[in-house]
């Protein structure tokens, strides 16, 4: 039996599958009733509705049913019931499990006790590879993922969105650039991770220095808790903010990526331009999720 | 020339059970830590600590009266005690020697110091960590121990 639970479990090999299941699916070419009859318990213990929701509008298209608990409130969880517990129950319920939680590695533990795949929608700050796969995806729509530059900006010490990218992107031989600031840089276990994985990080002061050189640029988001006082954030956030004048003189397949929700980080006058692909990235959170509901209930 | 004090003169030579020698100079309360050996157990040991040692300059040396440790006992000792010698003892005659090797896993020793971690959740879990050449990786966060391991011991 099959889990996904950390993108450092999946092989390239793996990987390159599900990327190329969910290439199959997005221009239609999948069986409608792949998973008829089959039952997912969608498990969401901290709300995250767009996930959830296209968890189960992907089960739903290779039409499979879909259970939950509804509220957490109104469950045994309220109760007190453990993680535990209610995996080995619900388990017997469906044929596959969706989790959500909020304590770092509440997956892999879950994955322990359940008697059907699991599949890891987040745990806490912990992993999630249902994004690191979509961002995978999006990324490979627009060109091969082999040997090219991927510059990450913003908050890169706590997004453990693009850890799981960065490392995932080891498998293929990319550049990473970095463009942080002061105190959220990449944390130095990843860094050597990455060393270790053979890939090249190259960090730089300013998006401008190294903008006409890159072919995916990975935003996130800077969180204003993160600094002592509102000046410092505005300063900080509105040099890291990409304008349409940021993004003049890029190659000709380059594209600006986010996992949002977006706050100030991108300028709305980006949206327009064929290099923004965050809103396509979301949606390719569907077929992103069927192919991994295939590769897990075969 | 000084004369270096034989290790008889400060702990008596025990029947059976098990002596712990060539730990880490400060280590060995951390070792019986591991051990579960506390105040309340009924155990009889014998303690000396910064002991002279020819090899390692100073030493600890622990010796537990009627208790053999398990392989896997020792192993966890490699955790604050990576050059440790563990001698079985029958008799007064040592039995058998044991080196300390460092698991691939631990598991229920230390603690994650992540408290947003799983395993520090009301869950029926124990701690686990990957033993790595940089430290001590949390199986289930991968939250990094690099220092201070004893502080951790559960
Ligand atoms: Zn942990």
């Amino acid at each position: 039996m099959d889990h996904i639970i950390s993108i450092k479990e999946v092989s390239r090999e793996e990987i390159d599958d599900i990327l190329d299941r969910a290439a199959a699916i997005d221009q239609g070419i999948f069986d409608h009733d792949a998973l008829a009859g089959k039952i997912l318990a969608v498990l969401f213990f901290e709300p995250s509705t767009r996930t959830q929701m296209s968890f189960t509008a992907a089960m739903q298209r290779l039409g499979g049913t879909v259970i939950n608990f509804g509220s957490v409130e109104a469950s045994s969880i309220a109760k007190g019931e453990t993680l535990a517990d209610t995996i080995r129950v619900v388990s017997g319920y469906a044929d596959a499990i969706v989790l959500r939680h909020p304590k770092e590695g509440a997956s892999l533990f879950a994955s322990e006790f359940s008697t059907v795949p699991v599949i890891n929608a987040g745990d806490g700050a912990g992993q999630h590879p249902s994004q690191t796969l979509l961002d995978l995806f999006t990324i490979r729509q627009s060109m091969p993922l082999e040997g090219i530059d991927v510059g990450f900006l913003g908050d890169l010490r706590y997004g453990r969105t693009t850890h799981s990218l960065a490392f995932a992107l080891s498998h293929y031989g990319v550049r990473i650039h970095t463009i942080t600031p002061q105190g959220l840089e990449l944390p130095p276990s990843l860094v050597h991770d990455l060393h270790e994985a053979g890939t090249e990080i190259v960090v730089h002061e300013h998006i401008d220095d190294i903008i006409p050189d890159l072919d995916v640029l990975y935003v996130t988001r800077i969180q204003r808790e993160r600094f002592p006082d509102p000046g410092t954030y505005a300063s900080i956030a509105s040099w890291y903010r990409i304008t349409p004048e940021v993004l003049t003189g890029v190659r000709d397949r380059f594209i600006l990526m986010h996992p949002l929700p977006r706050v100030d980080e991108i300028d709305p006058a980006v949206d327009s331009l064929p290099c923004a692909r965050y809103f396509q990235q979301a949606k390719n959170g569907v077929p992103i999720r069927m192919a991994m509901l295939q590769k897990v209930l075969p | 020339m000084k004369r270096k004090p034989e290790e008889g003169l400060l702990i008596s030579p025990i029947r059976n059970g098990t002596v712990i020698d060539h730990i880490d100079p400060g280590e060995g309360l951390s070792v019986l830590r591991i051990l579960g050996v506390t105040g309340r157990t009924t155990e009889c040991l014998s303690i000396a600590t910064n002991v002279e040692s020819r090899q390692m300059g100073k030493k600890d040396i622990v010796k537990i009266e009627n208790r053999e440790l398990k392989k896997e006992e020792v192993d966890r000792i490699s955790l604050v005690a990576p050059h440790a010698s563990i001698n079985i003892i029958r008799e007064f005659r040592v039995e058998k020697k044991i080196g300390v090797e460092i698991p691939p896993l631990i598991t229920g020793v230390i603690r994650c110091p992540n408290p947003g971690c799983i395993s520090n959740a009301n869950e029926p879990i124990q701690s686990s960590f990957h033993c790595r050449s940089k430290g001590y990786r949390c199986r289930y966060c991968e939250t990094l121990i690099t220092r201070d391991i004893a502080t951790y011991i559960i």
